[in-house]
């Protein structure tokens, strides 16, 4: 495996302060490596929103990061903690090194400037030494690289449809080159085909400029095809990790395994699609134990007293993923 | 283009509805003016000057309603208003022309004081929320309940007086000549600060209020987390990011203001009996001086509508989305 570009250390995320807090992650490890496809999935309130906001620092109030560690290795250089950076040196971090493309597609532009001057704006803020007419050049070469013509540049946001913004937004989140590149469920709001050509132009951007990618999703199904890893959230923990398709043929956790089966496979045999039965769980009443232990279709009785810890399990494959499971006894507990 | 050929004619129609409007009205009220002219001079006049008095004030009983009509915008296109009761036997458009300086200096430089002042703290109050500007909110807004009237009246009687610094009324001193020259500007300048600021401490809240509250709903946009993620400076998301969209409502409500310069602050240039058009109103509609009235209405009418294009103008400037494409 290659070097990590992103490691997440005991991460945790709070909403609001002292006893009212609502803790929407807990205890995150996670690791990014370099040039990898991270998928990382769940339900509506699993916390991989706010994963995401918390480790680049965008978290709007009341949220907080409680707790943790977020180790940036840039590509030369020491690694650094992004949650200790100073205000000033957070400016520099944002854009240049994690860029995000979030969920709206149709608001993440800002309606009463043009194209052009969005993209040029973010590199007039990370390299003041380039001339208006070379932040020109890259702003088009960037719309060019998305698959959009260049006369656009003069467009504004509402005479774009929601696929062209999306590329925008993709275009203008490789301006500087970043390391990271988080996506943040975006392709949601647009129809099959748009997210279908958007993934594959994204999967071939990465292979030529290298970047990493952190995707969020609650597509599954995206994940399975398009990541090299997946990472599953349930109540703001990561429950299992595995390289995307040992997930998808054989996973551990129940979870995820309601999860693959609640869409149907495009070939191979027809099967029963199960679902998960019940609701994700209120963030303020978090069930003792295992979180799913609720809902899940195989609890036995450790499950309710004790939270598992994610570790790799004892299994041929087990050196390559992590699973928090009592099912699945953990030689080598994470982090 | 289109659109704004389009927005013109909509408002000459709406100018000549209003123009018609403002001719048929005194047409309409009992009593006419030549009538109250003559309880003035006590019926010391001859037939023959009263006839005369009613050509003049354009009711000649023998013209059909259709040839008034077509007088009154020969009339209006000379730029003559008829003449004033009050003032008789001056012009109507001299008496506006008179007061009409001292309004528009005085209330317009207010209006924009106030929107440039309460729109810069509205967008530092809805940037950093809690700081001490949310803290000076409720005052504001306690000013701004108190009416203006109420509010020249408590100024006058704590801050006027014969050896105070502030006049209480007029708007230059009677030793002093309206001339431009220093004396008497000074003395204009001294005079309007009480009436400007009371005008200004009861307007400056709704500009706060309501810029503070679209920074807030803008703050919570898309766009504006992807501009503090593009890593932009502070600054550059609250004006250009934040500011920029939250300033659109502000600007039509400023706009409209602009229009109600000339009419609406009746209260305060009676209070500070200040030269204005307010004043002149206030005392046209006490005399019973129709057409001081009459061209007193044409004057804010047209102001209103002048102020509603250039609304739709800076709209149309600052939203590319009000933009039709072509």
């Amino acid at each position: 495996m290659s070097e990590p570009v992103l490691e997440i250390k005991n991460l945790n995320v709070d909403y609001g302060l002292g006893d009212q807090a609502v803790h929407a992650v807990r205890d995150v490890n996670l690791t990014l490596h370099r040039g990898e496809v991270l998928g990382l999935a769940g339900e509506s309130g699993s916390g991989k929103s706010t994963l995401a906001y918390g480790l680049t620092r965008l978290l709007a109030p009341p949220g907080v990061v409680s707790g943790g560690e977020v180790i940036y290795h840039p590509e030369k250089g020491e690694p650094y903690d992004v949650l200790g950076l100073t205000d000033k040196q957070l400016q520099a971090f944002r854009w240049a090194e994690t860029a995000i493309v979030f969920q709206g597609a149709m608001n993440s532009l800002n309606p009463v400037h043009k194209i052009s001057t969005q993209l040029t704006d973010v590199l007039a803020a990370h390299e003041p030494q380039m001339s208006a007419h070379s932040r020109n050049a890259r702003a088009r070469e960037m719309l060019k690289l998305v698959g959009i013509s260049a006369d656009r540049m003069d467009a504004y946001p509402h005479q774009l449809s929601g696929g062209m913004r999306q590329r925008v937004m993709i275009g203008m989140a490789l301006i500087l080159q970043p390391q990271v590149v988080i996506m943040d469920e975006p392709t949601t709001a647009l129809d099959v085909v748009m997210q279908r050509q958007i993934l594959g132009q994204l999967i071939e951007l990465r292979e030529r400029l290298g970047f990493s990618v952190i995707f969020i999703t609650h597509d599954l199904s995206l994940l399975v095809e398009f990541s090299n890893r997946i990472a599953i959230m349930y109540g703001g923990r990561i429950v299992e990790e595995a390289q995307a398709n040992s997930l998808y043929r054989d996973s551990l956790h129940p979870y995820s395994k309601g999860l693959l089966s609640s869409f149907p496979a495009l070939r191979g045999p027809r099967r029963e699609l199960a679902g998960i039965p019940g609701s994700p769980p209120d963030l303020k009443a978090m069930p003792t134990g295992c979180s799913f232990h609720p809902r899940c279709p195989r609890a036995f009785e450790p499950c309710a007293g004790n939270i598992p810890v994610l570790g790799n399990p004892d299994t041929p494959d087990g050196a390559n993923r992590t699973v928090a499971c009592w099912l699945h006894p953990v030689k080598q507990p994470v982090g | 283009m289109k659109f704004l050929i389009q927005r013109i004619l909509f408002y000459l129609f709406t100018a000549w509805a209003a123009i018609t409007i403002n001719f048929f009205i005194p047409r309409l009220i009992p009593g006419d003016p030549v009538k109250s002219l003559l309880a003035r001079f006590q019926g010391q006049m001859s037939s023959d000057a009263i006839d005369s008095l009613y050509v003049l004030f354009g009711l000649d009983k023998d013209a059909s309603i259709w040839s008034q009509y077509v007088d009154y915008w020969k009339q209006l296109f000379q730029g003559d208003l008829g003449l004033s009761f009050t003032a008789f036997p001056s012009p109507v458009s001299e008496v506006i022309s008179d007061a009409l300086p001292w309004t528009v200096a005085l209330v317009g430089i207010t209006t924009v004081i106030s929107f440039f002042l309460g729109t810069s703290l509205g967008v530092l109050a809805g940037w950093r929320r809690g700081s001490w500007i949310d803290g000076l909110l409720p005052a504001t807004t306690f000013l701004s309940s108190v009416p203006y009237f109420w509010l020249g009246l408590l100024a006058i009687y704590l801050l006027a007086g014969p050896d105070s610094f502030f006049p209480s009324s007029g708007g230059y001193g009677t030793d002093v000549v309206p001339y431009p020259d220093w004396p008497f500007i000074s003395s204009a300048l001294q005079h309007s600060l009480l009436p400007a600021l009371t005008i200004l401490i009861s307007s400056v809240s709704g500009w706060i209020l309501s810029m503070r509250n679209m920074m807030v709903t803008v703050a919570a946009e898309d766009y504006i987390t992807v501009a503090h993620a593009k890593g932009l400076s502070d600054r550059r998301v609250a004006l250009s990011y934040a500011a920029r969209n939250a300033l659109l409502p502000n600007i039509s409500g400023f706009a409209l203001s602009l229009g109600f310069i000339v009419g609406g602050t009746l209260l305060v240039e009676i209070v500070f009996s200040y030269p204005g058009l307010g004043f002149l109103l206030f005392r046209a509609v006490g005399a019973k001086d129709y057409p001081l009235m009459q061209g007193i209405f044409l004057v804010i009418t047209i102001s209103v509508l002048v102020a509603n294009l250039i609304a739709d103008i800076a709209y149309l400037m600052l939203d590319p989305r009000t933009r039709k494409e072509g």
